[in-house]
């Protein structure tokens, strides 16, 4: 996965052609960091149809509030620079849900 | 023939790792199924210094990992997945998992807990993550230097409304009575906290802003007077439910959804106990669910004494 921060995010996510999936996740984040082996699991699996990447808002605070993230665990798909879908909470964010939100946007 | 575990027991926060503990201990074969993170609601709290022994060390997930390698010491086996159902039919039970898979075993533990309550307001779902939060640890870093707002007066609320003064400016609890549920110690240390505001007999109405959080709309519920309250943040901790849908019609509950168990944590159904958060009772804590862990274990061993072995 792509380790997002604010010198490469734009060209990496709204410079991009094709869907880019962005796991926003914290240092003290317990779902997110629990979720994160599931999450490369489906990188790696989905990796050739769609960007992954993952931003560690507790280093690039301002970076995912000026993306209006603000609570965790929250899952973006950015399609040409646009945000098209995005989950957030930690009920909502499974394996499961992650997965369908990759294949309803490739 | 595929393994027959001697207990299976659903769910990974305090009560389930208890439960493990005190099964593996006594030789029986337990399996731990949780769907999300291990230590439950549990692992989600700096601030847990009532867990008798934990003072030195009060954070919540720290516990939680010491729990948890308790139990795989003594021989608790592991998997991530989320039970959606039973068979139980047979004396040898069948679980059924989300991901297609079934797993026999001779008792079945169900420690499943709870969930936050969402209270329903406009604005409540689409400024999730935009501002309105469940999990203080998870979000706490956002609101550095900016200002929240927390609703709820139960030991939650106010430990929480703690902890988030180590980060945010300030910030105001909303409570819908004159005095708070929580222990009078946490009452004090937030009453004494110069950046904790208190509104009392206030209840949230709505939470706006334009795709983030911009402000809350409060009502007194004394003089039904609305303010408009700007805050950066919102922080619900308006009370728990319980995870026990997918044993609906299975195991007795009440109308809530808590699931009836004995002192000694059995069910309405034999061989099935219930532990911690998701059943009845009156104090749901780390203390109690490891009890309730503890003694809903040493009972699925008396039950395959008495019923499964000649
Ligand atoms: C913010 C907050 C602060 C708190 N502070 C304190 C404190 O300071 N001191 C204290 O003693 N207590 C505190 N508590 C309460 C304490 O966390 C709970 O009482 C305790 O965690 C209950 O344990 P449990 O094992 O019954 O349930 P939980 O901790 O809720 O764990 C249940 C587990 O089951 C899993 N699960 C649910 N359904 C399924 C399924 N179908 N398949 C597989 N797995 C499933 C869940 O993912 C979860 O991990 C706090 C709670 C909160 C929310």
């Amino acid at each position: 996965m792509i380790e997002l921060n604010k010198d490469n995010f734009d060209e990496e996510v709204l410079q991009a052609t094709g869907p880019v999936l962005v796991d926003f996740w914290g240092e003290k984040c317990e779902p997110c960091k629990a979720l994160m082996p599931d999450v490369h699991a489906l990188a790696e699996k989905y990796g050739d149809k769609m960007k992954m990447c993952k931003l560690n808002t507790t280093q690039n605070r301002r970076l995912a509030i000026g993306q209006k993230v603000l609570g965790l665990p929250t899952f973006i798909v950015y399609k040409n620079g646009e945000k098209v879908k995005e989950i957030s909470g930690a009920e909502n964010c499974t394996m499961e849900t992650v997965e369908n939100l990759i294949k309803e946007n490739i | 023939m595929s393994k027959v575990y001697d207990v299976v027991i659903i769910g990974g926060g305090p009560a389930g790792l208890s439960a493990g503990l005190y099964a593996s201990r006594s030789r029986m074969s337990a399996l731990i199924i949780e769907k999300a993170k291990w230590g439950g609601q549990a692992g989600t709290t700096e601030e847990l210094e009532n867990y008798p022994g934990s003072i030195e060390m009060p954070t919540g997930p720290k516990l939680m990992e010491r729990m948890k390698s308790q139990a795989e010491a003594f021989g608790t086996e592991f998997v991530k997945d989320e039970v959606t159902g039973f068979d139980i039919s047979d004396k040898i039970k069948k679980i059924i998992s989300g991901s297609g898979k079934e797993i026999s075993t001779r008792t079945i533990i169900i420690a499943t807990g709870a969930q936050p309550v969402i209270l329903g307001i406009p604005g409540e779902m689409e400024l999730r993550g935009k501002g309105v939060s469940y999990c203080a640890t998870c979000d706490a870093d956002f609101f550095a230097e900016l200002e929240v707002v927390v609703v709820g007066g139960g030991d939650a609320a106010v430990e929480e409304a703690i902890y988030l003064t180590k980060f945010a400016e300030k910030v105001t609890i909303v409570h819908r009575r004159d005095e708070f549920r929580a222990a009078k110690s946490i009452v004090e240390k937030a009453i004494n906290n110069d950046k904790i505001d208190i509104m009392w007999d206030t209840v949230p109405e709505e939470i706006y802003g334009d795709g983030i959080v911009e402000g809350i709309k409060l009502r007194n519920v004394k003089t039904n007077e609305i303010t408009d309250f700007r805050t950066d943040g919102v922080f619900m901790f308006v009370g728990t439910k319980p995870i026990s849908e997918f044993v609906k019609g299975i195991v007795e509950m009440d109308p809530k959804g808590y699931i009836k168990a004995d002192e000694e944590m059995r069910t309405s159904v034999e061989g099935i106990f219930a532990a911690g958060d998701v059943r009845i009772k009156s104090l749901r804590q780390v203390v109690t669910a490891a009890a309730d862990g503890a003694i809903a274990a040493v009972n699925a061993e008396k039950y395959i004494e008495k019923n499964l072995e000649h």
